[in-house]
């Protein structure tokens, strides 16, 4: 069977959790390889194995780590050719995707992104893609070269399986070069999730009313184990973060659950959201478009509504 | 310092846009532009504003370019930047572009830029499009070059032939360094775009613009458009309205009525 590249999203020796979706995934086309680059290779061997990796090529080089970008597609680029893989996966991140459109350029190959799944098909994988908000949805294909695909992340259920896992030290055969990494700096994020990667997000708009009234979206998402996420209007309005800001300019999700509490549902929210298994929205004016989108909607106070859905939860938990 | 911004005509995200028939139909599923109005695609706003100052801040001498493919009427893009205070264009035109992937369109502009913007210091894009959202086009453009890309900037700092970054990463930012010339890309809120001035309006039709064609960038047309691409759209479908949920009032209840939901599908 080909080999499937897998590019691991990892912190050090953490392994993200998009990571193992697309292992999973990868095992639908061939085996499994996951590319790591960077240290840690070590200590997520474990993880990997459980979805069912066979392979971890390792480039553990600094000038790998030190510099944006283009020796990670490099890295790609050589693993493709010399192991005659069939398929590339990458994270569907603002990053990952500056590393699928790299490679692509390189292998000359088709770039397929936010894919929220992809199929074997007669013609090569066949990516399933949701556009203009969600609104449409697309079945694309490449056509040309090795694909790369994409994946938003959340978008598959991560399955375990046992893999060998074999680590396998790679020499990067070209000098990696480009813009070079002074310094990382880890925003404070407390205890929440990652809002792309959540499970349960919980979003915030207008009518909130102002960073004290977002109080209470931070206490719903707290209590539920969610992630923060908020309108266009509540991040322009500098009531919350900007990059929170789920939508069409923002970030994009896919969780388990949304919760969107006093927002509207314009068409540059729904873009951002629209993907989500169960949507839940609360919001004063029963006219409200977000509320089409609800699997259930409560026309009310939000003042009124989250207060008590939080003694509710609080209740149900001592339980 | 010479600069030049990669601006891109969107349609108007609030319009309803639709795709062409795709090629299970015989078609390209390609996006019907003439269909909807057409705008800057927002992100791009950001990376105009910022080409600006940077040659506000580096004086005399400095210019910003506007580089944009697409139809006739994707003109209006690079009138809007010049009106904002860009000081020329170039237009990338021709018909054999139409169904253009991002790799043919990485082409386009790297060539554009290699023949007609030779020797820049810096190639200005926004960080995604509207529309295809795809995300890739900075780094390969930069591929396509062979510079440093510089991407995904939430703050742009340049001292003589070095550029500094703060780059946006999924858990903070990353200090990134590099030297010029080099690609780079900003996120939305790095600055706040400014609106076109009267004058400015007026001094933009006085502008040059330089229409350039395939064949102007030696390329071939069967490199790009619907027969170059390496990807293909092999049929759509309308997502059907999901199915309508619940929508309760609340009288008084509310909460309990939404924990219920919650609790019946194991949330809590």
């Amino acid at each position: 069977m080909a080999e499937i590249l897998v590019l691991a999203e990892h912190a050090g020796g953490d392994v993200k959790k998009v990571t193992g979706e697309l292992i999973t995934l990868a095992r639908r086309f061939g085996t499994p390889a996951v590319v790591w680059a960077g240290p840690g290779a070590e200590e997520g061997r474990a993880r990997c194995a459980e979805f069912g990796a066979e392979k971890i090529y390792v480039a553990d080089d600094p000038a790998v780590d030190d510099h944006v970008t283009a020796p990670v597609a490099m890295l790609l680029a050589q693993l493709v050719r010399d192991q005659s893989a069939s398929l590339v996966l990458i994270a569907g991140t603002p990053q990952g995707k500056e590393v699928a459109g790299r490679l692509a350029v390189k292998l000359d190959s088709g770039v397929l992104t936010d894919a929220v799944d992809l199929v074997p098909g007669d013609e090569g994988p066949v990516a399933e893609q949701s556009i203009f908000g969600g609104a449409t949805v697309v079945h694309a294909r490449v056509k040309r070269g090795v694909p790369i695909v994409a994946m938003r992340p959340n978008a598959i259920s991560p399955q375990a399986a046992e893999g060998a896992a074999e680590l396998v030290p790679v020499t990067l055969s070209e000098q990696a070069d480009g813009a070079r990494v002074l310094e990382r700096v880890i925003a404070e994020r407390g205890e929440r999730p990652d809002l792309t990667e959540a499970a349960i997000v919980v979003s915030g708009g207008r009518g909130t009313g102002g960073p004290d009234g977002f109080v209470l979206i931070e206490q719903l998402a707290d209590a539920l184990g969610a992630a923060v996420g908020a309108s266009r209007a509540v991040t322009d309005a500098g009531w919350y973060p900007h990059k929170f800001q789920v939508g069409q300019t923002g970030k994009t999700v896919s969780p388990q659950l949304y919760m969107a509490i006093g927002i509207s549902g314009a068409i540059q929210h729904r873009a951002g959201m629209q993907t989500s298994k169960t949507i839940i929205a609360v919001n004063k004016d029963p006219e409200a478009p977000i509320l089409e989108l609800a699997d259930y909607g409560v026309v009310g106070d939000l003042f009124k509504v989250v207060p008590q859905l939080l003694d509710e939860v609080a209740k149900r938990k001592s339980l | 310092m010479k600069i030049v911004v990669c601006v891109k005509q969107v349609p108007d995200t609030a319009s309803d846009r639709k795709l062409k028939p795709a090629a299970s139909s015989g078609g390209g599923g390609t996006l019907d532009r003439a269909a909807v109005d057409g705008e800057v695609n927002e992100l791009d706003t950001y990376a105009i504003e910022e080409g600006l100052r940077i040659a506000e801040s580096q004086g005399e001498g400095s210019t910003v370019t506007v580089l944009t493919m697409g139809p006739d009427k994707a003109a209006e893009v690079i009138r809007k930047a010049l009106s904002m205070g860009a000081d020329d264009g170039v237009h990338v035109q021709d018909d054999a572009l139409t169904g253009s992937d991002a790799l043919g369109t990485s082409l386009v502009l790297a060539e554009a830029l290699r023949r007609y913007a030779e020797g820049f210091d810096l190639v200005i894009l926004g960080s995604e499009s509207t529309d295809a959202r795809m995300g890739v086009m900075t780094a390969m453009v930069a591929e396509r070059l062979g510079v440093p890309q510089v991407s995904l900037a939430s703050k742009v700092d340049i001292d003589g032939g070095t550029i500094r970054i703060r780059r946006v990463s999924d858990d903070g930012y990353h200090e990134v360094e590099s030297t010029l010339p080099a690609v780079i890309s900003v996120v939305e809120k790095i600055n706040e775009p400014r609106y076109p001035s009267f004058k400015g309006i007026m001094a933009a039709k006085k502008k040059p613009v330089q229409t350039v064609s395939l064949a102007d960038l030696q390329i071939a047309p069967d490199q790009v458009g619907l027969a170059g691409a390496a990807t293909e759209v092999t049929d759509f479908s309308v997502r059907p309205p999901r199915q309508s949920g619940t929508i309760v009032k609340d009288d008084g209840d509310g909460g309990v009525k939404v924990a219920e939901f919650l609790a019946a599908r194991k949330f809590i």
